[in-house]
């Protein structure tokens, strides 16, 4: 197991270094001068010349790729040329809000993800199965931004239940629509998932055998079949953390949620490179330690996995 | 249904009732300003006074055109790509295989939207080139493991013994035989192409006004909905949910016509 999570590790380190280049080319080949952005028209000649010195942009762009990984390996993302906030600053004050958003969206998508699955496959060609895999299907193909804004619309706007947009630290009620909206997308791949894995198990010589012994049905499928359906399904939550990470850019920019997603948005929006730079690269990491957590995760679940 | 949004992405001129950038107010008058569903409207009209259905219906080309247009890219790179890494394999598909990691570790709308940033200003043009870029991954992965089941097999062994030069055996040999799992991708890969791009358009990173694009009408609609009139942001939303739908259906479809495993 230990030589698992070693070989894991070290694969991942090429790529976090393929992220990383990645997003230095794209922002190196931006046309537009970075010093003048930050000065707007006020800034005079001297003024620019010093900026671009103290940034290193005067310097040959293999020297500001050499100076940019030692930033990072120090754990310095520059800059915001908006505030002259430090980036790793601005997305620590906004991490714990996306986390929050994401984590429980996706807690809220594997419960009734699973409870969907489990109750379509045992009850398939039901009118249950069929609802909730119609359900499903639209949940995958409605854009996550136009689903906040229907939420939006039925509980606050018309029913009033709930209060509209905004974040206030502590009061749930800001926090339910943000989560469902976030959530629908994978609950709807998790159902659909967990149908066709609970199917294609219970159809296995070890269930026939489980219900040929006189178990309960719900020991069946409880005790026998989900254990082993479920191992794809764990899978998906790592993919999903993209989608949630990519949902979140939307789901925050709805709902005024003053989370990463947003952040890159602003920074997008005033063309403030360092910032969006930071943002993709530390959601990319975000993406590959889940992944990565998940690989291992896998590995623990299914001992197939680590002899591979 | 993908052939109806393709019918209706053809002949908008003739279905569409009206105009889609008109400002129907100059004619109709101030109630034709947010007027909600009607039989003269059956979507109701926005803010400027422009039918909503009408809009949408126009809206179709948009999404068809960008879905169209970005997987094209998105061939264009990541069926070359895969076919080298499965086919020559060793470091030509180490190399590769890296670089779709690399660029399947990013959320695909944050990186669509960095591309974009390189850009000065958004454009259509600019919106499929970044999606292509994005979005070819997917395409070459499939394309790899395809290369790789067929490269050992004895029409390729056949047109390696008639001394044929590498680039023929790939594209016409080959590639002909891996192209069914690709189209299903491909298919398959317009609807989130679609979702994209409106998400692009919605954030303002997309087509910009007055393009009848849905992402946009979406955006441009939300500021009413807490005033009632909910038909401008909802009516699009609709649009692309079926739209979406029907290339997934379609993606579907041709997996299994085309899967003979599928077929037992």
């Amino acid at each position: 197991m230990f030589s698992y999570v070693v070989r894991k590790l070290l694969y991942a380190v090429p790529v976090i270094w393929g992220v990383v280049t990645i997003v230095f080319i794209l922002m190196a080949i931006v046309p537009g001068d970075p010093a003048r952005l930050m000065m707007g028209q006020r800034g005079d000649p001297e003024t620019l010349a010093r900026i671009r010195a103290d940034l290193g942009l005067d310097l040959p762009i293999h020297k500001q790729y050499v100076r940019f990984l030692k930033d990072l390996a120090r754990g310095d993302l520059g800059v915001s040329y908006r505030n002259n906030e430090k980036v790793v600053d601005a997305l620590m004050t906004r991490f714990g809000a996306t986390l929050k958003l994401a984590f429980w969206a996706m807690i809220l998508a594997s419960i009734l993800g699973i409870l969907a699955g489990i109750i379509s496959a045992v009850k398939q060609y039901s009118i249950f199965d069929y609802s909730a895999m119609f359900i499903a299907i639209s949940g995958i193909s409605a854009p996550v931004f136009w689903v906040g804004l229907l939420l939006l619309l039925i509980f606050a706007y018309t029913l009033h239940l709930i209060p509209g947009v905004g974040y206030v630290p502590g009061d749930w009620r800001y926090f339910i629509l943000p989560v469902i909206t976030l959530g629908v997308r994978p609950a709807a791949l998790i159902a659909r998932l967990t149908r066709s894995c609970m199917l294609e198990v219970m159809t296995q010589d070890y269930i026939r055998t489980a219900r040929a012994k006189g178990l309960h049905e719900r020991a069946v499928v409880m005790r026998h079949a989900l254990k082993n359906a479920l191992i794809p399904v764990v899978t998906i939550v790592g993919t999903e953390v993209a989608d949630l990470l990519s949902g979140a850019v939307l789901t925050e920019t709805i709902f005024a949620w003053p989370g990463v997603g947003r952040l890159a948005v602003e920074a997008l929006v005033a063309r403030d490179f360092p910032m969006i730079r930071g943002t993709v690269i530390f959601m990319a990491v975000i993406f590959l330690v889940a992944n990565l957590i998940v690989d291992i995760s896998y590995g623990f679940i299914d001992p197939r996995i680590r002899y591979d | 249904m993908a052939l109806s949004v393709i019918l209706v992405a053809i002949f908008a001129p003739l279905i569409a009732p009206y105009d889609p950038i008109e400002q129907l107010i100059w004619s109709e008058g101030a109630q034709a300003r947010l007027a909600p569903p009607s039989l003269r409207h059956l979507m109701g009209t926005d803010i400027y006074g422009r039918d909503i259905l009408s809009r949408i219906i126009y809206g179709s080309r948009i999404s068809l055109q960008i879905g169209i247009f970005a997987t094209v890219v998105s061939l264009l790179i990541g069926v070359p790509l895969g076919a080298m890494a499965g086919y020559i394999g060793k470091w030509v598909d180490d190399l590769i295989s890296w670089l779709i990691n690399v660029v399947f570790a990013f959320p695909f709308l944050l990186f669509v939207l960095a591309v974009i940033a390189v850009f000065q200003s958004p454009s259509l043009r600019v919106v499929y080139i970044a999606i292509g870029l994005v979005n070819w991954v997917g395409i070459a992965r499939v394309v790899r493991a395809q290369f790789i089941s067929l490269r050992d097999r004895e029409f390729v062994e056949a047109a390696k013994a008639l001394g044929l030069p590498r680039r023929t055996i790939i594209f016409k040999h080959i590639l002909p035989n891996a192209i069914a799992p690709v189209i299903v991708q491909a298919t398959l890969g317009m609807g989130s192409i679609i979702i994209t791009e409106a998400g692009l358009a919605f954030l303002g990173f997309g087509a910009q006004p007055p393009t009848p694009s849905w992402g946009l009408m979406i955006s441009e609609g939300q500021k009413y909905l807490s005033v009632g009139k909910w038909w401008w942001a909802i009516f699009p939303g609709l649009a692309i949910i079926y739209t979406v739908l029907a290339f997934n259906f379609l993606g579907d479809g041709l997996r299994d016509a085309l899967d003979v495993r599928l077929k037992r």
